[in-house]
């Protein structure tokens, strides 16, 4: 099995964000940047899948500035094979994203490509669904429960108030939700062989997109609100603001 | 130029779901007077309230009736919404667990960018220009589209359905549904243990944390969504990780972003991750122990206590407000 997984290099989900001075992203300078915790599940599950085999190549693919190698020997210390960074500033349209990562992969001969459902920093959640459509293969989403057999996928992926079970044929492309697995933390041991993994860096440029970012702005800040008191006494006044005040209730 | 929209509705077990009917307001907001707004049902036939969407801001209500449309095709639908798609200023979906799977194929098919999740809508000069929450919430991106047609995701409850106008009618169109290759295929639909509402679209979620000890614990949350009705029960990250509670329940970075008219944390301290999911609810109750945990800050109302104590009065309470009505 030969399994590729697409990985971007995010702000810590605790990092502060501040915003940079062109007012449009933010100041990386800073902030301690991880590897997007979904993109942890796709990882784990790749490397579940060849061990489970017991046999394939696991390869991860990240498309940013040169920092991203530093996320991309992360999941090289976790087990991975071999990785490939694919330069870019990237881009706020998500397909222009999804064209590069398409273009890398369409002759890699993979049977599985892996996502995380979504990145932390952009929120946009559709660069693997957009992969798998420009590859014309199928896509199913926000996996939480997988079971492959005989070229045949069965996937669960949560809907509101239920879960769907949907079908398909490898090759395919999925993107990983929490519930998936448990990442796997690199070893020492892994540390020390990722210093000595493949890692290549080509240069991509994207175009220019349909989407352009006019500004950044940090949300209204709540109002602090107030201590109604304390205890189970409270209770009462608290119904009352709900009603009158908030009419919530 | 009018504003045309193509308003993407989604339809659950024969029925329109509310997302649409809210989906339906941004359009008709957006499209004005001079607009128009397309409505799209996509099923095994059409769904009921189909007549009635006129009524909640559609001037067109087109169905793609198909027999494998029963559950969600994501490959048909997409191909459908392509083949309806030129034309259109802007086609909108909704950002529900189905819209977020089917608005990028739909992208990726037409080739112009996608703005997801969004929880703002205008037009100037002539484009779309939609804000929408990043970084968890930590900030909001203004973004313009320049695709014709640009597709825009609506993060559910951020508009609020119209009224339902009865003056207005329009009668369900038939469309057809292009030749499309199936890839994936919904199997079916399993009904969780228990039939719970999603924190994401419920109007009103009591949260829980470490504060409540135990997971036995969470009876006294069910206890209280029951007693308010129509409430949603979500958890934070740290019992979600220690395993007592399922993660679609889990609000915050990692999980679920919410924006209910009432949201209820109880023995939440309020870690940034978990802020960032809840902090765009309308009204926002905190119930802990201590009251220098961050949750206070963010919090309209703010109740210091034992929450052992607090919550069964508060249930109680709400039972005896709740029949009075």
């Amino acid at each position: 099995m030969k399994i590729a997984v697409c990985l971007k290099r995010v702000p810590d989900t605790v990092a502060k964000i501040t915003i940079g001075p062109d007012g449009k992203a933010i100041d990386e300078t800073s902030v301690k940047f991880v590897p997007n915790p979904y993109d942890e599940f796709a990882v784990e599950e790749a490397l579940a899948l060849k061990e489970k085999a017991a046999a394939g190549e696991t390869v991860v693919c990240s498309l940013g500035g040169d920092a991203a190698q530093e996320t991309l020997r992360t999941a090289l210390a976790m087990g991975i094979d071999r990785a490939v960074l694919l330069q870019s500033p990237g881009s706020p349209d998500g397909l222009e994203v999804a064209r590069a990562f398409a273009a890398e992969l369409k002759a890699g001969g993979y049977d599985l490509i892996l996502f995380g459902k979504l990145a932390v920093d952009d929120y946009n959640q559709q660069v693997g669904l957009m992969v798998a459509e420009l590859l014309g293969l199928p896509c199913v989403s926000s996996v939480a429960h997988l079971a492959i057999a005989d070229g045949a996928v069965e996937a669960e992926r949560e809907i509101e108030g239920g879960i769907e079970v949907v079908a398909c044929r490898l090759p395919a492309v999925l993107t990983c939700d929490k519930g998936l697995n448990n990442p796997r933390l690199p070893s020492l041991k892994g540390i020390m062989a990722a210093k000595k993994k493949p890692l290549e860096a080509k240069p991509v440029t994207l175009g220019a997109g349909s989407v352009e970012v006019l500004g950044l702005e940090y949300p209204t800040e709540r109002q602090a609100g107030r201590i109604v008191g304390e205890g189970a006494d409270a209770v009462p006044e608290l119904i009352r603001l709900l009603r009158i005040e908030a009419r919530v209730l | 130029m009018a504003t045309t929209i193509l308003a993407v509705l989604e339809v659950r077990d024969g029925a329109v779901r509310k997302v649409s009917h809210e989906l339906l307001a941004a359009a008709r907001e957006l499209a004005g007077t001079g607009g128009s707004v397309s409505a799209l049902v996509c099923g095994a036939q059409a769904p009921a309230g189909a007549d009635a969407l006129a009524g909640f801001g559609a001037d067109r209500v087109l169905a793609a009736t198909q027999a494998d449309f029963a559950h969600y095709n994501p490959d048909g639908f997409a191909a459908t919404v392509a083949s309806l798609a030129p034309g259109y200023t802007l086609v909108l979906f909704a950002a529900t667990a189905t819209g977020k799977d089917l608005a990028p194929r739909v992208a990726a098919k037409l080739g112009v960018g996608l703005a997801s999740d969004v929880t703002g809508l205008a037009i100037q000069d002539g484009a779309v220009v939609a804000t929408r929450p990043v970084y968890a919430g930590r900030a909001i991106q203004k973004v313009k589209l320049r695709g014709a047609p640009a597709l825009v995701s609506v993060r559910p409850n951020a508009f609020q359905p119209r009224a339902r106008d009865d003056s207005r009618a329009a009668a369900v169109e038939p469309v057809a549904v292009p030749a499309f290759e199936a890839r994936v295929r919904v199997t079916g639909v399993k009904a969780p243990e228990k039939a719970a509402l999603d924190v994401t679209e419920a109007p009103i979620v009591v949260s829980g944390g470490r504060g409540l000890k135990d997971p036995a614990n969470f009876k006294l949350l069910e206890d209280l969504a029951e007693a308010l009705g129509n409430t949603a029960v979500g958890a934070s990250r740290a019992v979600v990780d220690a395993g007592w509670r399922d993660h679609a329940a889990q609000v915050g970075q990692t999980g679920k972003t919410v924006s209910p008219g009432l949201y209820i944390a109880v023995g939440i301290s309020g870690a940034i991750q978990h802020l960032a999911g809840m902090r765009t609810a309308k009204t926002i109750v905190a119930i802990n122990r201590d009251k220098d945990a961050p949750i206070f800050k963010v919090a309209d109302y703010g109740i210091v206590g034992d929450l052992f104590e607090v919550l069964p009065r508060l249930t109680e309470e709400i039972r005896r407000v709740r029949s009075e009505k």
